[in-house]
């Protein structure tokens, strides 16, 4: 508990509460507390603080400090709904209080007006349920600034010819160029693209009294010590917190929200560290939970009222999930990078966000980054060239000449919406509370793999280009593992076929607002996060506005 | 953290280190398997970095789990030794040239570890279980108790600082920045 600040009882009945502290929890916490409002927000993971992370692999990739354990919360995994799914870690997400944001890359891109607007450009697709979002770029372009000023972005407006308008410019210059960031420019130019400084949400100057980035190094998957990287927990919570009005209840894992017979949400039962359940009481709700919990709570919430889940009626709750596609290519260099210095991304391409489907044979796009995210464990395990031995003399060599001369090109993409990739409860396996476990249904539409394959084929051209000896990529196949977990309760003006409307309000339940991942309509171009906060932003504006005129009623 | 590290590397220095989970046997022969998958040379190898308190500290940890698959394994390998050459009780009583013979055998059992980050890599062989525990004990932070003395960083060419200021390597060395390359490249 933080000393000082405001703590409410279960029993007492405030304003909002929230699942989540996470991208969208902890920008909605800040808003809302800010905007007057009594707040408690849940969240499943410990409290922990810069001094709590650390630079150790072990503890936070295989001991999971930072993230969903699947050791006590399995997960289950089946290619096609006629399969027997079977327990698999296939997907992580940030368990503490800043959710995902707290290890994530920090690539803040910005959604392009193409993504809203997919569907009817492009028109059917066999096999996918592409629409149009319900809102455009115009809708989000406010707060898109809002969180590149408030949370705290780094980059260059106008350096990229493909971005989207924008009303303000970035409040900080973009970061320090790496190593792998100056060889993928000049090949990128060279082949005549447009590679430019690689918007990031993380400090390069001193801002709201938190550190500019140290150049570290242990940024991808760790927690950042000096509060650098624009984590909800760095940026937003001590923010919310300050107003006195807003309490973070961390080890708190909600698990049923509470409907009274009208079909009024009037709170939310969780367990504490104890496993004791509670309910917190409110008069209104937001989850904020992430892709795969917000749509698992909705469906643990069923009851007599709402057999098939709550807010469930169109029946698309956790379906259409879109991880994202991507792959990733290296290359070694003759002389050293130490690209190990620094957060991971340096250089962005957006020359592929919108190609003509006509013409390369699919639909979507994406973007590339120069980058070297791997840590020293996680280097010698995974990113070694094929054929290198895996044990003694020729082990040691290349580890010896390779760590400080590789990078990465990674390749993005969209995923395309496919109504029976999705999660659901599992029937057989349950966690270690004893609910049903998690189970993801999952196959890339066949357009994605044909995109990553495309996608892949530029990389190795820009490794040519850049005159890269060795080179390598990872194989484009079937994803069964998932981080970016977006669309499984998709927002759409239509209650028969989507969750939410445009203000995050469920089309059933009148008080019960979801905001995260889930909320997604198409995928982008595989950077979600900053979506994620504006909509977070934006979805704070509207809650605010009805309940200011007293139209938040069950 | 630095307490911890330092604590363990003494506890390897002087050879009195205590085990929670192997034997004094067994960790004599995953010291040695250690050391032939990263071998000493002109700089420190997985003796060095102390590989062995790590793995122990696995087992007891993370990885208990795989302590029956280890103790299977190490028995089968002083097995095999014995077999293939006789009077020699045990792997680490081998020659070097002899548990070279013998790891060539038995990492033919599995393959290298795939693309992929880093992760609870389920692998029913010891080989491969034994072969990732050493490189993420010689190359995780000192913290989780391996990479004693920063050995691993060593070999790998990572500095031990954790802040570090531009440029870093040959290639930003003398950049000149992004608007003045994208100038020059308009200008071809």
């Amino acid at each position: 508990m933080t000393q000082g600040h405001v703590s409410y009882k279960p029993t007492d009945e405030v304003d909002f509460v929230i699942v989540g502290s996470g991208a969208a929890g902890g920008v909605l916490a800040k808003e809302l507390s800010t905007n007057g409002f009594r707040v408690v927000v849940l969240e499943q993971g410990p409290y922990l603080r810069p001094e709590d992370f650390s630079h150790d692999e072990v503890e936070v990739f295989i001991e999971h400090q930072l993230t969903n354990n699947p050791k006590s919360q399995p997960v289950t995994f089946r290619k096609t709904p006629q399969d027997k799914a079977k327990v698999q870690p296939s997907v992580m997400y940030g368990r503490c209080v800043g959710g995902s944001s707290v290890h994530f890359t920090a690539n803040f891109w910005r959604f392009h007006e193409i993504d809203f607007v997919e569907g009817s450009k492009v028109g059917k697709i066999p096999g996918s349920t592409l629409v149009d979002w319900p809102i455009q770029y115009s809708d989000l372009e406010p707060y898109y600034t809002k969180v590149e000023w408030e949370v705290g972005v780094s980059g260059l407006a106008g350096a990229s010819p493909f971005d989207p308008p924008r009303s303000k410019p970035y409040p900080m210059p973009p970061l320090p160029t790496k190593g792998s960031g100056v060889i993928f420019e000049r090949a990128a130019w060279k082949l005549g693209y447009h590679p430019f400084p690689a918007p990031m949400a993380i400090l390069s100057r001193p801002r709201a009294g938190r550190d500019s980035c140290v150049n570290c190094g242990f940024c991808l998957g760790f927690g950042c010590e000096v509060g650098a990287k624009s984590s909800s927990l760095a940026a937003m919570i001590p923010v919310a917190e300050a107003t006195g009005r807003c309490e973070i209840r961390p080890n708190s894992y909600v698990h049923r929200v509470e409907v009274a017979k009208g079909g009024r949400a009037t709170g939310v039962v969780y367990f504490d560290a104890k496993k004791n359940a509670h309910l917190q009481r409110a008069k209104a709700v937001i989850l904020a939970a992430n892709g795969a919990e917000t749509p698992r709570l909705l469906l643990l919430s069923a009851n007599s009222q709402f057999p098939d889940g709550l807010a469930n009626s169109s029946g698309m709750v956790g379906k259409n999930l879109m991880p994202n596609s991507g792959v990733v290519a290296f290359a070694v260099f003759d002389e050293p990078l130490n690209d190990y210095k620094g957060f991971a991304v340096s250089r962005v391409l957006h020359d592929f966000y919108e190609l003509d489907h006509e013409k390369v044979g699919f639909y979507g796009g994406g973007g590339m980054d120069a980058r070297f995210d791997l840590t020293p464990g996680a280097f010698a395990l995974s990113a070694l060239p094929p054929g290198t031995p895996t044990w003694g003399k020729g082990l040691k060599q290349a580890m010896r000449q390779n760590f400080t001369r590789t990078l990465e090109i990674f390749c993005h993409g969209t995923s395309l919406p496919v109504e029976t990739n999705s999660f659901s409860l599992d029937p057989d396996v349950k966690d270690a509370w004893g609910l049903p476990a998690l189970r993801m249904t999952y196959r890339d539409h066949a357009n994605d793999l044909k995109m990553m394959e495309w996608m892949k084929d530029r990389a190795m051209e820009l490794l040519d280009a850049a005159g890269a000896k060795t080179k390598w990529h990872a194989p484009v196949g079937e994803q069964e593992f998932a981080v970016h977990l977006l669309g499984t309760c998709r927002m759409g003006n239509d209650a028969k076929t989507s969750v939410i409307n445009t203000d995050h309000r469920t089309h059933d339940v009148g008080n019960l607002f979801l905001c995260d991942g889930s909320s997604f309509v198409t995928s982008g171009r595989g950077q979600p996060t900053m979506t994620i906060e504006a909509l977070a932003f934006r979805a704070a504006d509207r809650i605010t506005a009805l309940a200011k005129k007293g139209e938040i009623k069950g | 953290m630095i307490e911890a590290a330092q604590h363990a590397h003494q506890a390897a220095a002087t050879g009195s280190g205590k085990f929670e989970v192997l034997s004094g046997e067994q960790a004599r022969q995953v010291e040695a398997v250690a050391e032939q998958i990263i071998p000493t040379d002109d700089l420190p190898g997985a003796r060095d970095a102390g590989v062995v308190y790590f793995i122990d500290r696995a087992l007891k940890t993370f990885a208990s789990e795989t302590k029956p698959m280890y103790d299977k394994g190490l028995a089968r390998l002083n097995q095999k030794t014995s077999e293939k050459y006789p009077g020699t009780k045990s792997f680490a009583d081998a020659t070097s040239e002899q548990q070279v013979e013998l790891i060539t055998e038995l990492s033919k059992q599995g393959t290298m570890v795939d693309h992929g980050r880093i992760g609870p890599e389920e692998s029913d062989d010891f080989f491969q279980t034994i072969r990732m525990h050493t490189l993420l004990g010689f190359l995780a932070d000192p913290s989780s108790g391996g990479n004693q003395d920063y050995a691993g960083w060593k070999v790998i060419g990572r500095s031990p600082d954790h802040s570090f200021s531009p440029p870093y390597g040959y290639y930003d060395k003398n950049y000149p920045g992004w608007e003045a390359v994208k100038a020059e490249m308009e200008k071809k």
